[in-house]
């Protein structure tokens, strides 16, 4: 009730055209998409220097976590578990507004929103994360039928009404795009719980998984070792196998070499930054990804605006995750207020990185990085000595798991 | 005593950024994503480093590093930290109430 009345509140502003809702003098800084990145930067930014006025703009009501979300179509979580609340951001004095960010305009620094409105800005922040190709998947367009349940919400629900409504002894089909894309290790956690699912409701059913890449991209010998141990003879992974075409009305999908057949067809397609950055100019690398500067976030193409996250291109070594955009997040907030401050930013930031897959609703893996900015490269580096891979699947690092996606949360939200 | 209360008072009420480095906050800020924001951790695993003692700290991320200290993920990620580094964290974390 209370959050729909500050709703309300700063929409009516929003739409007075209001651009005057900070204090005179103070610094402003405004914060695009709050997902791991944005909210992340909102919250630092203020933690670090209350004096500084953030508003973070958001389209979604509520957050719904991507990481952990292959749980919901394995069964063993709900919407409801993945899903939390912004308004954990106002007592940092963020001020989340509810709405669609469509303009950048960085000659005069400000954002456009949807309704019309305009907010000024001194620094922006861009964590808007990514767009599909649909494009270079012919046939995916006008049809509902083939889910990417690749952005956590309303198409993570009906992939698993889909698995649901799924008879025994179907095939369900997922294709992988070529690497970069969101989640290296995600596909394969995500075949291991639709397996999970199928284990116990449908054991006549099979996965098949189409993937792009030569390899599995991430953690391949545990994800082939769950595949075997938990999962005999029910996951078929077929390498170098590109997804071109797709038909919604005979259930096919087509690759290079073949087409195949499913029950379920789960088309991931290729991604590239969101629509807004592109629109923006901020897209410097392959039509697809915005080059930053690591030791402040700021975009190589436009003065004053901040990328985080999936969108980046990303440095040697650094995936597209949840949880190296909360890392990103952290330096950029940290660089923000030094900037705004008129002082030099720090010369050799340092960020982490933690994956950890689900490879049944108890066993976990990780993949683990720490990467330190070199000046000479001018680029992060991964450190040289650190991080690793898990040895085996634990249910041990199953609550470890669970604990990071609720510490993680918690630390970007509340 | 009185005295030193008064000063404490007086020192809890700076704003945080006023009392620390920013090297320091943003390497500790590194350890939040799974250990909670300023080591104030939702969980029992991993553990809140809020208000533990700067030397429990470093011995145990040291311990991590040389592998004395059996561990699934923080062996890793203490490799990537320097003696300098697990320092500045230990301290900043000692000074975070839980």
């Amino acid at each position: 009730m209370r959050r729909r009345g500050f709703l309300q509140a700063t929409g009516a502003l929003a739409l007075a055209g209001c651009t005057s809702i900070s204090a005179p003098g103070r610094a402003r800084v405004v914060v695009v998409g709050a997902g791991f990145g944005g909210a992340t930067a909102a919250k630092y930014v203020r933690l670090w220097d209350p004096g500084i006025d953030v508003t973070l703009v958001e389209r979604a009501n509520e957050f719904v976590s991507c990481p952990v979300s292959n749980l919901v179509l394995g069964g063993s979580r709900t919407m409801r578990d993945i899903t939390r609340r912004y308004d954990g951001l106002a007592k940092h004095g963020v001020r989340v507004l509810n709405g669609d960010a469509v303009a950048l305009d960085a000659a005069n620094k400000r954002v456009t929103l949807a309704n019309g409105s305009t907010l000024p800005y001194d620094r922006l922040v861009l964590s808007p994360g990514v767009d599909f190709l649909f494009d270079e998947v012919a046939g995916y367009d006008n049809q509902d039928r083939i889910l990417h349940a690749w952005k956590a919400g309303p198409q993570t629900a009906a992939l698993r009404a889909q698995l649901e409504a799924m008879p025994d002894g179907g095939v369900y089909v997922l294709s992988i795009p070529a690497a970069p894309y969101r989640c290296p290790p995600g596909p394969y956690e995500r075949a291991c719980q639709v397996a999970h699912y199928f284990k116990r409701a449908k054991p006549r059913s099979k996965v098949v998984l189409l993937d792009a890449n030569p390899d599995v991209t991430s953690k391949p010998g545990l994800f082939k070792r769950a595949w075997q141990e938990l999962y005999a003879g029910m996951v078929e992974y077929r390498p170098n196998a590109r997804v071109v075409g797709v038909d919604a009305s005979a259930m096919t999908v087509r690759t290079d070499f073949d087409t195949v057949k499913g029950d379920v067809l789960n088309v991931v397609p290729p991604q590239r930054a969101a629509d807004i950055a592109l629109k923006a100019g901020l897209v410097t690398h392959n039509n697809r990804w915005c080059d930053v500067d690591w030791r402040t976030l700021e975009s190589k193409a436009m003065k004053g605006i901040h990328v985080l996250g999936d969108a980046t291109l990303s440095a040697t070594g650094m995936p597209k995750s949840g949880h190296m955009a909360n890392a990103q997040a952290k330096v950029c907030a940290a660089a923000l207020v030094e900037l705004l401050n008129g002082r030099d930013p720090n010369p050799s930031p340092v960020m982490n990185n933690t994956c950890y897959s689900f490879v049944s609703d108890r066993e976990v893996i990780h993949v683990a990085s720490v990467h330190q900015y070199d000046a000479g490269q001018s680029t992060m580096i991964p450190v040289r000595g650190a991080g690793g891979i898990s040895p085996a699947r634990s249910e041990q690092e199953g609550v470890y798991a669970w604990s990071w996606a609720r510490n993680i949360w918690a630390d970007m939200l509340a | 005593m009185k005295h030193a209360v008064a000063m404490a008072l007086a020192l809890a009420a700076l704003p945080a950024h006023a009392q620390e480095s920013p090297a320091a906050r943003s390497l500790a800020a590194t350890c939040a994503s799974c250990h909670g924001t300023d080591g104030r951790s939702a969980t029992q695993e991993p553990v809140s480093l809020a208000g533990l003692p700067k030397e429990q700290v470093a011995r145990a991320m040291r311990a991590f590093r040389d592998g004395s200290r059996p561990s699934t993920i923080m062996q890793q990620l203490a490799r990537g930290y320097s003696d300098e580094q697990i320092d500045l964290v230990a301290d900043y974390f000692s000074r975070r109430s839980r």
